[in-house]
């Protein structure tokens, strides 16, 4: 039986028919919504490519059924900035010039935005464990520190 | 290899033929923009017309279509730096299009760190050819000798005229003939009458412009390969066997009636599911029930695998490096120095499984695909599907990473077999065991190092023999669907071919040997770990061992590996990196390991020193090794890098940064797992990558420019020196040698243990 499941991306209202309860959430942005920043990695929440903040937190969307979704703020990169209204880690990933294949950024980007906003001057070593877990495969991850070390000058 | 006629489409067939599609990736518009303003009539997509290579818009603004790809490296905006430079307009107004098969000649694809050193030949010469017609015809228009105009940003001048490139030839063609060197891939070059520019003369070329595509991937609007779809197109997932080498014998479609509108598709062993919405593709082939033929134990235990490779039988060998007599030399010797070193199966472990969208119809097909080559992958697209190539379009589009022939190259085949047996457009994205387990393998090997010393300590005789699978027992690019699991799965005869690969002859050593051993598949079908090239193919795996063991040799001989290094090193080149790298990093002059700390935390530095087609390198990584935990942490890099002359010093920095990382992951992590039936790494939990708590504080990348060098390639040269450097500094901080990579916490510690006991 199809159910059909209410929740917010980047501030819009949106609905998704769903026929199995076990849907994750990235395939009703990805082919449901054609929101389609959030990447699938690895399908087991263990590379973070498919990160959309849910009520400002980071959630794996790759793993994260859509049915419990319902009534929550999802954020996708779009939703976290633009071109002409960036994200200060957005301004500080391009300005470093931080991804290669850019496949994993989205991840990098999400967690470290939501980790920023609870503790803006956190340490090198505060952050290398707060985006534990992530992966970067073509090893950009001294540019990605750069980056948020950037960001935070900008925040601060 | 292809025939020039393989080039005969022209963009004007492909405009008409593409107009029926529509497809909603902007890129694919851009594309159309540019050549429908090019217009009608335009000369054949042939290396021998100019127009193949560049083209002036109405608007002044310059198209160049390259016949290779960016994945991140700053290639394309080299690229776009290299043409400005020689047709003397800015770079904001050159877009480069690449790997298209109706824009590009087939240049070869991201192929052998070559982005630059081959495939911007043309691209130069072209835009140098372009130049010169256009001052003629400057000259012509405005009477004015052409040897008294000058150009600036595509405005020609002199005689106190001036007309502009869009005025000349804006939205016309050249139609003008360039001689081809009738070469096909990376070395595809033309000849032209232009003069090029001398590097003393150059201003765009070497300054450090900023990369086109790291917005979009930043603000998440980049066009992928996964976000190709086209009406009425299908989801698909191709269902791999768990046992490496079973075939589906009994495939129960009911098992997946109730998800809707999948589908079962099956040519004799190749097995896949179909569905219009994604997630039902997933879940159909989760759940779809196969019973599979018994596993045959293909496998030796994984603890067995260098016992395999040194008693595997030799089927390919060469001596590519052979000065002197080396065995009578050896029998001469005061003193031998052995060892022998060990290197696993490695996974290209991409950031997300492979994807393609093939759309084939009754007499023509397209092929969207992000693996590296996609004029091969259109050759094999072709063949599979008995067309002429002219009638196949193969379209790269940025994908979820590569680093050489991972799972995409799969994923094109079976996007393409899919289409054809449904009739409808087919997406294909594998699931992270597609990408780990499945892809075609880096090879192991074990390498045999030995050394003679004379009375004095000096090195009179070296060898060094790599013995391992085939680096090209899968082709390393997808112009034959032998080559792709599918195609096994189909029943055609696999096409390996046996190839492995030796240190650069780096040290002059009076006498000396390189050599290699190929041994066969331990499965010659289907198999999860055959193997193909992955990122520097077989040059980290065998400059672990030899850059180790002339680390030992320094050590053996009471010298610093730094000195030792330059006492040898035969090319000027080498000894300045070797010094440029030192002296940026402060290296300390001793004996390896004889500076041992005491307590839990125990450091050292480490060099190597390698050189890859030209580009020399010198690394000295500076680690801490944790005796309790076992875990290496390699704080430092500094590394020294002459690769010619230097296009893009931004770009070419973060290229080498990425190098390092990489091959720090392969260096103390990466080794695929496997028992006798199958590939057990299957995820990043059975293959663990680096985390960014592993990353170093620091990479000092120390660029060497040499203008009057021609350039040599950095998309891979650096990541061959790292595995050593890591492993010499462990020495240093140990006085133990660690031969077997990676070097886990779990090795290290038995290490540790063992040299204690």
């Amino acid at each position: 039986m199809a159910t059909t499941v209410k929740f917010t991306v980047d501030g819009k209202s949106r609905s998704v028919k769903v026929d199995d309860p076990a849907m994750p959430l990235l395939y009703a942005l990805r082919d449901d919504l054609q929101m389609k920043a959030p990447h699938f990695g690895c399908g087991v929440a263990q590379c973070g490519a498919c990160t959309v903040l849910v009520d400002g937190e980071p959630v794996r969307s790759c793993v994260m059924p859509v049915t419990a979704m319902k009534g929550k703020q999802i954020t996708t990169i779009h939703g976290l900035g633009t071109p002409e209204k960036p994200h200060p880690l957005q301004t500080a990933f391009v300005e470093e010039q931080v991804p290669q294949c850019g496949y994993c950024i989205n991840g990098w980007v999400m967690t470290a935005a939501s980790f920023l906003k609870k503790k803006p001057k956190a340490s090198d070593a505060e952050i290398r464990e707060a985006l534990d877990g992530l992966k970067c495969r073509c090893g950009t991850h001294v540019s990605i520190m750069r980056a948020i070390k950037r960001a935070q000058q900008q925040m601060a | 290899m292809n025939s020039p006629k393989d080039f005969s489409l022209s963009r004007r067939d492909f405009l008409r033929a593409s107009g029926a599609l529509i497809v909603s990736v902007s890129m694919t518009g851009l594309v159309t923009d540019a050549l429908a303003q090019i217009g009608p009539n335009k000369p054949p997509l042939v290396p021998g017309e100019l127009d193949s290579w560049v083209a002036v818009l109405k608007d002044g603004s310059v198209s160049a279509f390259f016949g290779k790809i960016d994945m991140g490296h700053c290639l394309d905006v080299a690229i776009a730096q290299i043409v400005a430079e020689e047709l003397d307009v800015g770079f904001e107004r050159v877009t480069v299009f690449q790997g298209d098969t109706a824009t590009s000649c087939n240049q070869g694809g991201a192929s052998g760190s070559f982005g630059i050193s081959a495939g911007a030949k043309p691209l130069r010469n072209a835009a140098a050819e372009a130049r010169r017609i256009l001052v003629a015809g400057a000259s012509r228009q405005l009477n004015v000798p052409a040897e008294q105009l000058t150009v600036s940003d595509g405005v020609v001048s002199g005689g106190g005229k001036r007309v502009s490139y869009a005025e000349l030839i804006g939205g016309k063609f050249f139609n003008s003939k360039v001689e081809w060197n009738k070469e096909i891939g990376n070395f595809m070059d033309i000849k032209v009458q232009a003069k090029l520019k001398s590097p003393s003369e150059y201003k765009v070329v070497g300054k450090s412009f900023r990369r086109r595509d790291v917005p979009g991937k930043v603000f998440g609007t980049s066009d992928w390969i996964t976000e190709i779809s086209l009406p009425g197109m299908l989801h698909a997932r191709v269902i791999r066997p768990v046992i490496a080498g079973s075939v589906p014998l009994k495939v129960d479609a009911d098992s997946i009636r109730k998800i809707p509108g999948a589908k079962v598709v099956r040519e004799k062993n190749f097995l896949a599911v179909v569905a219009p919405k994604e997630w039902d593709a997933v879940r159909a082939a989760r759940e779809l029930k196969v019973e599979w033929s018994a596993g045959t134990n293909p496998f030796p235990a994984m603890e067995k695998l260098y016992d395999h490779i040194r008693a595997a039988k030799v089927v390919k060998a060469e001596t590519e490096t052979n000065k002197g007599d080396v065995e009578a030399v050896f029998k001469t010797a005061a003193r031998i120095v052995e060892a022998e070193y060990h290197w696993p199966f490695q996974s290209h472990a991409s950031m997300g499984p492979g994807c393609a969208v093939a759309d084939v119809k009754k007499d023509s097909a397209t092929l969207w695909t992000g693996s590296q080559k996609p004029h091969y992958a259109r050759d094999g697209i072709a063949k599979l599907l008995d067309l002429p190539p002219d009638k196949v379009r193969g379209i790269w589009v940025m994908g979820p990473g590569s680093y050489g022939r991972n799972d995409g190259g799969d994923a094109a085949i079976d996007a393409a077999l899919l289409s054809k047996l449904t009739g409808k457009p087919v997406r294909v994205q594998g699931s992270r065991a597609d990408a780990t387990a499945w892809d075609p393998k880096g090879p192991a090997s074990v390498h045999r190092a030995r050394a003679a010393l004379d009375g004095t300590g000096k090195v009179i005789a070296y060898e060094y023999i790599s013995k391992g699978f085939s680096r090209i027992d899968t082709a390393n690019n997808e112009a034959d669907p032998r080559d792709s699991l599918a195609g096994h799965e189909l029943g055609m005869a696999p096409n390996p071919a046996m190839g492995f690969g030796t240190p650069e002859d780096n040290y002059a050593f009076a006498s000396r040997r390189l050599g290699w051993e190929a041994i066969a598949p331990l499965l010659n079908r289907s198999s999860p770990l055959r193997t193909a090239h992955l990122r520097d193919p077989v040059g980290p795996d065998i400059h672990f061992g030899s850059e180790q063991f002339i680390d030992e040799l320094a050590v053996a001989t009471g010298e610093d590996a730094v000195a030792f290094r330059l006492k040898y090193a035969s090319k000027p080149r080498a000894a300045a990196a070797i010094k440029a790298a030192a002296e940026k990093a402060g290296w300390q002059t001793r004996v390896s390991g004889t500076a041992k700390s005491s307590g839990e935390i125990q450091s050292g530095r480490g060099i190597s020193y390698t050189e890859r087609r030209g580009t020399v390198v010198a690394t000295i990584a500076e680690i801490e090794v944790n005796r309790r935990t076992g875990r290496i942490w390699a704080k430092k890099f500094t590394v020294a890098h002459d690769c010619g002359i230097i296009i893009n010093p931004q770009g070419l920095t973060q290229c080498i940064e990425g190098n390092v990382i990489h091959g720090l992951s392969r260096t103390i992590l990466e080794e695929v797992r496997f028992d006798n039936n199958s590939v057990t790494s299957v995820d990043w939990a059975s293959y663990p990558i680096v985390e960014i708590k592993d990353a170093p504080e620091t990479i000092d990348v120390v660029l060497i420019n040499h203008p009057e060098i021609a350039p040599s390639g950095a998309g891979e040269p650096s990541i061959r020196s790292i595995p050593a450097a890591i492993a010499n500094a462990f020495f240093d901080a140990t006085g133990v040698r660690l031969r077997t990579a990676p070097l886990t916490p779990a090795r290290v510690l038995a290490a540790l243990a063992g040299a204690k006991a």
